[in-house]
């Protein structure tokens, strides 16, 4: 075993020498080693953070036409530390009369949530943070603390803009952690496993989202959905709620929600990648070197954090009614649908050739969507032709 | 003490001072918040006990679930969301009651337990608790009827839900 095909082992080991060699427990030196590398682990995500908000602004002006960022060193690489620099300095306001503690605590929540979904990724085969059996599970518990940190700002701004945006965030992530919890279950489906490692393993031959497009689709538009972002950033609403739930927040408290927000956007991207398309596997190539199995999935996490800015530069922002009838009255049921199928074409094929099986799951996907899409057309017909009266059919011929 | 028997006691410690806060703090919004901190250091009572599965369930369901779900509750009713009540009401002293009885049942059945005192032996390698779990959950020989009759107590609540909700005059949500 040597350093390059399994650095944290070996480094771990090694540093563990040299605590004990100190004459420290070796209880003690393991739980000190182990916080060496949750720091270690947080701060390469922090630093990647600082970057994703160069990519971020970078990826919106060329989706506008515009150069971005482009004063500072190198294609405006220096930006970043610029912004940064202002958010420390500027003036750390607290509105009258708000909650101290509660509102000093929210946007620590709101970044905890995003860093401790990095706990259950498997970087490469040989790392893997906490090999946790409920890691599908783990995301959307992940997703409370989050949904709770934006509630407790609401609140304690002491500001009606500020709990009106709580109020409708809070909707959308209590109506949305529904259908991706539902779409979480189809890797565990197909892998018989929560645990996000087997979950890659299993993809060995094909991906799962040859399997489940329609659920890997699914599963985007909740993460979406999930992060508050275009066409689900009712939250935010500048032209009516002004900022939304982080309106209060100035400097660094502020900064920690925007920062925290593009780490998510980047998180679900690595998210979508692991359970559906992969994660860190690339035709073998992760066997190669661990740092090329890490280098694969920041890639492919990136190609999906890509596909979350491109929805939000392109689309409009939807009302909250809309919102809400898009979610009850379609994406959840054509997710317990999908689950149905899934769950009933594997068990009927367990024992049928794989090409039958990935060709009968393709055909599944498609006909529910289909279904889904003929049903949902229907109904908005119908709808229409209660609201506007029914159309007289036009003379076609003159 | 073994570093886990310190960790419990921190957490129990944690705990219990959340659940004094819950029905001590005035303000209701911040029980709320407490009582998310309580339910939060369960779930790490949970995972110390190896039960990750439910340690996980217990901040989706209750973190996630029902102290939202309270949380709105409590700024959707009020006419202003820094309501503040009385700490007790007059049946104060009989919760205390059914509190210290409960406490000293559960101490007394367990004295009668013989694992009582014994430390928990590691899972054999390689054992899927997750698994047997699920097995246990579907297996007529186990758990099934529990399970479906919950299914069904929770399918009856959610229809009773819906009914109470709908408005029949309206016919659907258009206003």
């Amino acid at each position: 075993m040597n350093f390059w095909n399994d650095p944290l082992r070996v480094a771990a080991e090694w540093l563990e020498g040299i605590f004990a060699g100190w004459g420290m427990d070796a209880v003690a030196a393991h739980v000190l080693v182990v916080f060496l590398g949750v720091l270690l682990l947080i701060i390469v995500l922090m630093a990647l953070d600082v970057f994703l908000v160069w990519v971020e602004r970078k990826v919106v002006a060329r989706f506008q036409d515009r150069l971005g960022p482009n004063r500072l060193g190198p294609f405006g690489l220096i930006q970043p530390f610029a912004d940064i620099i202002k958010l420390i300095i500027k003036e750390d306001t607290t509105p009258g009369d708000a909650d101290k503690v509660v509102y000093n605590l929210a946007p620590i929540l709101s970044m905890m949530s995003v860093l401790i979904l990095w706990a259950v990724v498997p970087l490469a085969p040989v790392m893997l943070g906490t090999d946790l059996n409920v890691g599908a599970l783990f995301i959307i518990a992940a997703g409370a603390i989050g949904t709770l940190s934006i509630i407790m700002a609401g609140w304690a701004s002491n500001n009606k803009f500020a709990m009106i945006g709580g109020f409708r965030q809070v909707a959308v992530m209590v109506s949305f952690e529904i259908p991706m919890l539902t779409m979480l279950m189809i890797p565990v489906i197909f892998s018989g496993s929560m645990n996000m490692n087997v979950i890659i393993q299993a993809q060995d031959p094909v991906p799962f989202w040859v399997l489940s497009p329609l659920g890997a689709l699914i599963f985007l538009i909740a993460a979406i959905a999930e992060l508050g972002r275009a066409p689900f950033d009712l939250a935010e609403g500048e032209s009516e709620l002004v900022s939304g739930f982080n309106i209060e927040y100035s400097g660094m408290k502020f900064g920690m929600f925007y920062a925290g927000e593009l780490l998510h956007a980047f998180t679900f991207g690595g998210f979508w990648a692991i359970l559906f398309f992969g994660g860190y596997r690339f035709f073998g190539l992760e066997q190669v070197s661990p740092f090329l199995a890490i280098l694969i999935l920041i890639f492919k996490a990136m190609l999906g954090y890509w596909v979350i800015m491109w929805v939000k530069y392109t689309m409009m922002r939807i009302r909250i009614d809309q919102m809400l009838a898009f979610n009850w009255k379609f994406l959840t049921p054509l997710a317990f649908a999908l689950l149905l199928v899934t769950a009933l074409v594997n068990a009927l094929l367990a024992s049928a050739p794989a090409w039958f099986y990935t060709l009968s799951m393709i055909l599944a996907n498609l006909f529910t969507g289909w279904i889904a899409l003929e049903i949902a057309r229907s109904a908005t017909r119908s709808e229409r032709e209660r609201i506007e009266g029914v159309k007289k059919p036009v003379e076609a011929h003159h | 003490m073994t570093a886990q028997q310190i960790i419990f006691l921190f957490v129990a410690l944690f705990t219990l001072i959340s659940a004094v806060m819950v029905v001590t703090t005035r303000n209701l919004v911040h029980a709320a918040l407490w009582l998310v901190s309580t339910l939060f250091g369960v779930a790490v009572v949970y995972a110390l006990l190896n039960a990750n599965f439910i340690a996980v369930v217990q901040v989706v369901v209750y973190i996630g679930a029902i102290a939202i779900l309270f949380i709105f509750a409590v700024m959707l009713t009020r006419r202003d969301m820094r309501d503040t009540g009385p700490q007790m009401n007059k049946n104060w002293w009989a919760g205390a009651l059914v509190a210290a009885l409960t406490f000293a049942g559960l101490v007394s059945l367990l004295q009668e337990w013989s694992g009582f005192s014994k430390t928990a032996s590691d899972f054999p390698s390689g054992f899927d608790a997750m698994g047997l779990l699920g097995e246990a959950l579907v297996s007529p020989d186990a758990y099934v009827l529990p399970f479906e009759v919950a299914s069904v107590l929770l399918l009856a609540a959610l229809v009773g839900a819906v009914y109470v909700a709908f408005n029949p005059r309206s016919g659907d949500s258009q206003k």
